[in-house]
């Protein structure tokens, strides 16, 4: 089981409380993760990654295991800690804005 | 008993304010959306307990919603807005040409006869319509071959903020864009043309050009669909022709840059401006808020100040703050940047602040309900 901490207002709009437990089917990467969470929440396409291009939105950010995942390439696989589930994998707006 | 609702989008969500006919007691509703950008919120003239609010955010884009019971409740609907075919370029702030890039949704117009469908006018500047209740977008891609890589943006982005459905000729459309200018379909959409013709801005290298004028905001009174009035950058404009031609009205005015411009829901011939100073100080002049109106279309104006701040204030009031019901007296309401939204229920002869601390007001709609 896959844990996905969401910043407030994609929780709020997802109507979630709490990390998301997702189920995802083979690697485990950033694309198999969102399209998992978009797949339960389809109100959160084009809030994370852009509709068409698929990318990452500009001011939102990709942690996990206390490391920044936002530059790799979508189909890097995550740390074993996350695809086990010990770890969440933190989708964050970018600290911006005062 | 006849009512009122205002639907006020604001730079952190989204308010109901409602009042009975008299207009003087009101109950305010929200935050809707709290924490997101709601740049305007309309409801359809045919049931008008549907309403649509376009929610965005600089970390995660845009979002529609669409109420079914007047803004009690919301639900998300379609927030896929992609450009017709490549896209290409438009002019940038230093001429250069630009990619075209969907930022946001500034303003939504319900079609006068079917509550599914709503054309969104679009920053970077493009008109799209859903016939679906908001559940799938498409560009109405004629309106960019006006000319579109000549467009450029205003201070505030290039952004299609005004979309006027003529009550007469359900084919035809007029849309503003800043900095692009005006434009009319006569098909319903499919193809469109610059309505410039009389327009004069200094800002750009030809001052008449056809395209790249900075228009705020252009309005129309229903029984008259073919005169049309506009707050550009600098100066008020009037057109007897759809917009084939304009001429100045500035008249009196104290400033004839200002952002919201609208017309009495009686009276064809009276409207209102809110002067701002100038493009560099975007407040009113002598920190005193006046709307002024004219009776007679244009050129001669009074300055309405009764229960305005006349000293000391320095908000702006943006284009699409502006409104009026369809009661008698016809009431008129707008919101400020300094969060404050004033209404009047005698046509501007007086006015009181129906709530002061909300967060700076973008957009301000008033429904006039049985």
């Amino acid at each position: 089981m896959i844990r996905v901490a969401l910043p407030h207002h994609l929780r709020k709009l997802a109507r979630v409380e709490g990390e998301v437990e997702l189920d995802v089917k083979g690697p485990v990467t950033q694309r198999s993760i969102l399209d998992a969470l978009e797949a339960r929440y389809p109100v959160l396409r084009g809030t994370i990654r852009d509709h068409v291009t698929q990318k990452r939105r500009a001011f939102v950010r990709f942690f996990a295991c206390e490391q920044d995942f936002s530059h790799d390439p979508p189909d890097t696989p995550l740390p074993a800690a996350v695809a086990t589930g010990a770890e969440s994998f933190v989708v964050l707006g970018a600290m911006a804005g005062g | 008993m006849s009512a009122v609702r205002l639907l006020v989008g604001t730079r952190k969500g989204a308010f109901v304010l409602t009042s009975d006919g008299k207009r003087q007691q009101w109950k305010v509703d929200g935050p809707y959306f709290a924490g997101w950008e709601i740049y305007h919120l309309k409801g359809s003239p045919v049931d008008q307990n549907r309403l649509y609010a376009s929610q965005s955010s600089g970390w995660f884009g845009q979002l529609i919603q669409r109420s079914e019971d007047g803004g009690k409740t919301w639900e998300p609907v379609g927030n896929e807005f992609v450009y017709d075919g490549v896209p290409g370029t438009h002019q940038w702030y230093d001429g250069t040409q630009h990619p075209w890039e969907f930022k946001r949704v500034w303003h939504l117009e319900p079609s006068l006869t079917d509550p599914d469908t709503v054309y969104a006018g679009a920053e970077d500047a493009a008109l799209f319509r859903t016939s679906d209740g908001g559940k799938t977008w498409l560009e109405l891609p004629g309106l960019r071959a006006a000319k579109g890589n000549l467009w450029q943006p205003g201070a505030g982005g290039m952004c299609l903020h005004t979309i006027l459905l003529d009550p007469g000729n359900a084919e035809r459309i007029f849309v503003a864009i800043s900095a692009a200018g005006a434009f009319r379909s006569d098909d319903a959409g499919q193809t469109w043309r610059p309505i410039n013709q009389g327009l004069r801005s200094e800002q750009i290298p030809d001052p008449k050009a056809e395209v790249g004028h900075c228009v705020h905001r252009i309005a129309m009174h229903s029984s008259r669909p073919g005169v049309l009035f506009m707050q550009k950058h600098w100066d008020v404009m009037r057109s007897e022709n759809a917009g084939d031609s304009w001429n100045e009205v500035s008249g009196n005015l104290p400033s004839d840059f200002g952002f919201p411009i609208d017309v009495h829901a009686h009276e064809p011939e009276t409207i209102y401006v809110v002067p701002i100073k100038s493009d560099s100080e975007h407040f009113p002049p002598d920190g005193k808020l006046r709307v002024y109106r004219s009776r007679s279309g244009g050129n001669e104006w009074e300055a309405l100040t009764k229960g305005l701040p006349q000293s000391d204030c320095y908000v702006n009031v943006l284009r699409d703050a502006m409104c009026v019901d369809s009661l008698d007296k016809c009431g008129v309401y707008f919101g400020t940047t300094g969060g404050q939204v004033y209404a009047s229920a005698d046509a501007g002869d007086t006015w009181n602040a129906v709530v002061r601390d909300l967060p700076a007001v973008l957009s301000v709609e008033v429904q006039t309900l049985p």
